[in-house]
C-alpha cells in the first residue's frame, strides 16, 4: 500500500513532464502539421545552455530562463533554416531533415561537452516527504507538478484567450483563409515552433535531475514516451496530451515499481501499438481531424 | 522466368562473382569491413525500396536486423548442438531462423504500417528501437545486454589453404546479401513495384485501379524486413554474436543515412550508401586518433555522425536523388538502348 | 473610395494554356461590378490572382499602388478583401472568433468590440449563434459569416466568389441586399463573381462577361441584362 501511494505520486510528477513534452509535440503538429523528430535533440541543446548558465551564474532560475529562450530561438532557426529548404507537401523530406538534425546536434554536443553524464542538481530536495510514515512526493516532484501545471495553464490562456492564440489556431487549421483575413501565417508557424521547442526544453530541463544526468541522449526516451502520449491523446488535442501524459507517467511508474525498469519501455511500446492499431486518431480525438 | 528477370538474375550473379573475386585483393580487415558492408547493404536495400517506393519511413530497421541476428543465433546454435560436426547445416538453419523471426516481426509491423501514415509509422518504429534493450532483458531467449553468441563457421578444409577466415566470411556475406537483394531488385522493377508507386502516388486512385494499398504496404514492409533480417544474419556470422547494444538508435539512423545518401529507391545507391556508412566512420576515426588525445577522443565516433547528419540534410535539400541520381544529370548519349527501368522515384518529383 | 486596375494579367497552371490571358480591367470608385461567365471562364482564378493566392503575370494596382509580388496578407492589409468560394468558415473556431480574426489587424480594443457588434447588427442570425462552433453553422450562416468577416476589416475593394452557390433563393436575396446596401453606404468597390446572373446584375452597376480567360463584354448592368444574344451566347439562358 505504501509502495502504491509512493509509485502513484512519483508517477504523477513523471507524467507531468511527459504531458509537457507531449504538449510541445501537439503544438508543433497543430502549427505546422509535422512531428518534429528532432524535438529531443533540440530540447537537450537548450538544457545544455541552461546548464552552462547555471554553472556560470549559480542561479537555477537564470538557467531555466535561458533554456526557454534557447528553445525558442532554436525552434525559429530550424523552422526558418533547414526545414525551409525541403518541400513540405509530403512529410518524408521534413522527417529526414529532422533525423539529420538529430545527428548533427547530438554529435555536436558530444564533441563540445564530451559524452559523459553530467550530474545536474535539482533546485529542491529530491527526498520524499513522509505522510505519516508513507513516503510521498519530494519537494522537487511538487515543484515539477506545479511548474508544469502552471505552464500548461498559461499555454491554455495564450491559445484560448489572446489574439495571438486566435491567430495561431486559425493559421494552423486554415492557413489560406487566415491569410485572406490578414493573418501573417508564416510568422504564426514560426511562433508555433518557438513555443513548441521552448516547452520541450522546459520538460527536458525538469526531467534531467531525476535521471542519470545530462547527456546528449538524455531526452531520447522522453521523446519516445511523449510521442506515445501524444498519439494516445490525439495529436490535435492538448487536453488529450495532459490526460494521457499523467496516465502514461503513472503506468511507467507502476511497471517500473512492480515489474522492472526494463519492462517500462515495452509497456509503452505495447500501449502505443495497441492505440495505433485500434484508434490511430487517439483516444481523445472528438472528431475526424482535418487531413494533414 | 521472363526475359527481364533472367537478365536481372544473370547480372546479380555476375556482380556477386565480381565481389567475391574482389575479396582476393583485400587484406583481412578490409574483408571484415566488406562483410559488414554486405550485411548493411541487405538491410539498406530493403529500407530504400520501402521508403523510396511506398513513402513509408522506418526508423527501426536496426531492430529488424537484430531480429534476423537473433533468429540466426538461436537456430544455428540449436542446429549445431543437434548435429555436431557440421558447419554448413547450422549456417543454413540459422538463415532459416533469421528469415522466420524477421519475417514474422516484419509482417506484424507491416500490418500496422498498412493502417498508418508517415509520421506515425516512423514514431512506432523509433519506439521499437528504444525498447530493444528492454526486450533483450525481458525475453530470456535474447539473453540480456550481453546478447547471444552464434556458432563460428570456419573455412571449409578444401579452401583453408587458399583463403583466411575473414575472406570466407566475406564470401558468405556477399552470397547472402545477393540472395536477399536480388528479389528486391526484381520486385522493384516488376508489377509489385508498379503497385507500390501507385499507392505512393495516390491511394484512392490506386484503389480504383484494383490495387489494395493495405496489402501493398504490408507486403512491402514484410519483404523489406526479410532483407534486413538476412543482413542481420550476415552480421551474426561475421561477429559470432548479436546484442542489443549493436543495434541501437545510432545504427538505425545510419541505415536511413545510407538509403538517403545512396538515393531513395535505388539498389545501387543502397550499395554505395552501405559502403559509406561502414568506411567513412572508420576513416574519420583513424584521422581523429592522430589528433591530441582529448580532442581525438571527443571526435571519435561523433565527427562521423555529425558529417552524416549534415550530408543527409544537404542531400535531401539539394539532391534528393542521392548518389544514384548523379549519373542522370549527365547528358545521355543518343541512340543508346535503354536497358534500365525508367527511374521514377516519386520522391524526386517534388522539386519544381 | 478606391479603384482597382488590372493590366495584362496572365495566369497559367503548369504548362497548359493560360487560364487568364492578358486581361485588362479597370474598376472605379464605389462600383459594384458583376463578373459573369460559365464554369471555367476564369472567374475564380482572377479573384485568386488579385489576392496573390496564385502567381500571375501582369500588374494589379490598388489606388495606383502596385501590388505585384506582395504577399496575400499584405494585400488584405492594403484594403483588398476576398470572400472565397465555399464560405471558408474556420470550422474549429466559433462565430465570434471568426469575426474577431477578420478584425484583428484593423481594430484594437474597444473599436474591435464595436466592429463585431456592428456586424451582429447587420447580420442578426449571427448574433444569436455567436458562441456556436463553425462546424455547426448552416450554409447561409456560413456565407453571412464570411461576408461579415470580410466587411469587418473595412476593405476598400471587396471580391466575392460565388456567394450564392448552394443557398436558398431567399437567403441569396437577403445577402445581395445587404451587399448592395453596404456598398452604397460605404462607397465600397465590389467585384462580384457569380453564376447567378440575374441576381448579380440586379445589384450591380456594371457587368463584365468573361469567356476562356478574356473579357467578351463590358457594359452597364441593365444593358447587359437586356441583351438576349449575349445572354444566350455566354451565359446560357
Amino acid at each position: 500500500m505504501d509502495r502504491l501511494v509512493f509509485l502513484l505520486s512519483t508517477g504523477l510528477a513523471r507524467g507531468a513532464v511527459l504531458a509537457l513534452f507531449a504538449l510541445s509535440l501537439v503544438i508543433v503538429w497543430r502549427a505546422a502539421r509535422v512531428i518534429n523528430f528532432a524535438q529531443a535533440a533540440m530540447a537537450i541543446v537548450a538544457v545544455y545552455v541552461a546548464f552552462a548558465l547555471t554553472a556560470a551564474s549559480g542561479s537555477y532560475w537564470l538557467g531555466l530562463a535561458g533554456a526557454l529562450a534557447a528553445g525558442a530561438v532554436l525552434g525559429a532557426l530550424v523552422e526558418r533554416g533547414p526545414l525551409k529548404l525541403v518541400p513540405r507537401d509530403t512529410p518524408l523530406p521534413g522527417m529526414i531533415v529532422a533525423i539529420g538534425l538529430v545527428m548533427v546536434l547530438q554529435s555536436g554536443l558530444a564533441i563540445a561537452f564530451g559524452p559523459d553524464h553530467r550530474p545536474v542538481r535539482a533546485p529542491f530536495s529530491q527526498r520524499p516527504f513522509l505522510l505519516g510514515d508513507i513516503p510521498v512526493l519530494s519537494a522537487y516532484a511538487l515543484f515539477v507538478l506545479l511548474l508544469a501545471g502552471g505552464v500548461m495553464a498559461v499555454l491554455a490562456l495564450l491559445f484560448g484567450r489572446t489574439s495571438l492564440g486566435l491567430q495561431l489556431r486559425a493559421a494552423a487549421f486554415a492557413p489560406e483563409t487566415s491569410r485572406l483575413l490578414g493573418v501573417r501565417v508564416p510568422r504564426m508557424v514560426t511562433a508555433g515552433w518557438m513555443l513548441s521547442v521552448a516547452t520541450a526544453a522546459l520538460a527536458a530541463l525538469l526531467l534531467v535531475p531525476t535521471e542519470l544526468g545530462l547527456n546528449p541522449h538524455a531526452a531520447d526516451l522522453l521523446f519516445v514516451n511523449a510521442f506515445a502520449v501524444a498519439v494516445v491523446g490525439g495529436l490535435d488535442s492538448p487536453l488529450g496530451a495532459l490526460i494521457a501524459g499523467l496516465a502514461v507517467g503513472v503506468l511507467v511508474s507502476l511497471v517500473t515499481g512492480y515489474v522492472s525498469a526494463a519492462a517500462a519501455p515495452l509497456a509503452v511500446l505495447g500501449l502505443l501499438t495497441a492505440v495505433l492499431l485500434v484508434r490511430p486518431g487517439g483516444l481523445f480525438a472528438a472528431k475526424e481531424a482535418r487531413s494533414a | 522466368m521472363n526475359a527481364p528477370t533472367s537478365r536481372l538474375v544473370l547480372r546479380a550473379a555476375l556482380l556477386t562473382l565480381v565481389a567475391i573475386a574482389a575479396t582476393f585483393a583485400l587484406d583481412p580487415f578490409r574483408n571484415y569491413q566488406l562483410a559488414t558492408a554486405a550485411g548493411c547493404f541487405a538491410a539498406v536495400a530493403g529500407l530504400t525500396v520501402l521508403v523510396g517506393l511506398t513513402g513509408q519511413l522506418s526508423l527501426g530497421h536496426a531492430v529488424l536486423m537484430a531480429a534476423g541476428g537473433y533468429g540466426y543465433a538461436i537456430a544455428s546454435t540449436a542446429a549445431a548442438e543437434a548435429l555436431p560436426g557440421s558447419d554448413a547445416l547450422p549456417f543454413l538453419a540459422g538463415l532459416g531462423g533469421a528469415v522466420a523471426v524477421s519475417g514474422v516481426l516484419g509482417l506484424l509491423l507491416g500490418l500496422a504500417a498498412a493502417r498508418l501514415r508517415g509520421p506515425y509509422l516512423a514514431g512506432l518504429t523509433l519506439a521499437m528501437v528504444i525498447a530493444l534493450p528492454s526486450a533483450a532483458n525481458v525475453i530470456p531467449a535474447l539473453a540480456g545486454d550481453q546478447g547471444r553468441g552464434a556458432p563460428f563457421f570456419p573455412v571449409p578444409e578444401a579452401l583453408s589453404s587458399l583463403i583466411a577466415v575473414e575472406q570466407w566470411h566475406a564470401w558468405l556475406a556477399i552470397a547472402v546479401a545477393a540472395v536477399a537483394v536480388t528479389p528486391l531488385a526484381a520486385m522493384r522493377r516488376g508489377r509489385a513495384g508498379l503497385r507500390m508507386r501507385a499507392v505512393l502516388g495516390d491511394e484512392t486512385a490506386a484503389r480504383l485501379a484494383a490495387v489494395d494499398p493495405a496489402k501493398v504496404k504490408t507486403g512491402a514492409f514484410t519483404v523489406s524486413s526479410l532483407a534486413a533480417g538476412l543482413g542481420g544474419a550476415v552480421l551474426a556470422v561475421a561477429t559470432q554474436s548479436v546484442s542489443p547494444g549493436a543495434y541501437g538508435l545510432g545504427f538505425s539512423l545510419l541505415l536511413v543515412v545510407a538509403a538517403v545518401v545512396g538515393g531513395l529507391g535505388s539498389i545501387g545507391g543502397a550499395a554505395a550508401g552501405s559502403a559509406i556508412i561502414v568506411v567513412l566512420p572508420w576513416l574519420v576515426d583513424s584521422a581523429a586518433s592522430a589528433l591530441p588525445a582529448d580532442l581525438g577522443q571527443r571526435l571519435n565516433g561523433n565527427l562521423a555522425v555529425l558529417l552524416f547528419g549534415a550530408v543527409v540534410i544537404a542531400v535531401t535539400a539539394a539532391r534528393p536523388g542521392g548518389i544514384a541520381g548523379l549519373p542522370r544529370r549527365l547528358p545521355r548519349p543518343p541512340f543508346t538502348r535503354n536497358t534500365r527501368t525508367p527511374e521514377t522515384e516519386p520522391n524526386q518529383n517534388t522539386e519544381r | 473610395m478606391s479603384t482597382l486596375t488590372i493590366e495584362d494579367l496572365t495566369v497559367a497552371y503548369g504548362d497548359g494554356a493560360p487560364v487568364l490571358d492578358g486581361l485588362d480591367l479597370h474598376i472605379g470608385d464605389g462600383t459594384v461590378l458583376a463578373l459573369l461567365g460559365a464554369n471555367g471562364a476564369g472567374k475564380t482564378t482572377l479573384l485568386r490572382a488579385l489576392t496573390g493566392l496564385v502567381p500571375a503575370g501582369g500588374r494589379v494596382l490598388l489606388d495606383g499602388a502596385d501590388l505585384t509580388g506582395t504577399a496575400t496578407e499584405d494585400r488584405v492589409r492594403g484594403g483588398l478583401a476576398l470572400v472565397p468560394e465555399g464560405r471558408s468558415t474556420v470550422v474549429e473556431l466559433t462565430v465570434e472568433e471568426n469575426l474577431r480574426l477578420g478584425a484583428l489587424w484593423r481594430h484594437r480594443g474597444a473599436a474591435r468590440r464595436a466592429a463585431v457588434a456592428e456586424m451582429y447588427e447587420l447580420f442578426e442570425p449571427l448574433a444569436r449563434r455567436r458562441h456556436a462552433p463553425g462546424h455547426t453553422l448552416s450554409g447561409g450562416e456560413r456565407q453571412m459569416l464570411a461576408l461579415a468577416r470580410a466587411l469587418i476589416a473595412r476593405p476598400d475593394v471587396l471580391l466575392l466568389d460565388e456567394p450564392s452557390l448552394g443557398l436558398a433563393p431567399l437567403v441569396v436575396a437577403q445577402l445581395l441586399g445587404v451587399l448592395r446596401e453596404t456598398a452604397s453606404r460605404r462607397g465600397l468597390t465590389v467585384l462580384l463573381a457569380e453564376q447567378n446572373v440575374t441576381g448579380a446584375l440586379s445589384v450591380a452597376d456594371r457587368g463584365v462577361v468573361l469567356s476562356l480567360g478574356e473579357v467578351v463584354a463590358d457594359r452597364p448592368a441593365a444593358a447587359l441584362a437586356a441583351d438576349p444574344a449575349l445572354r444566350h451566347a455566354y451565359l446560357g439562358f
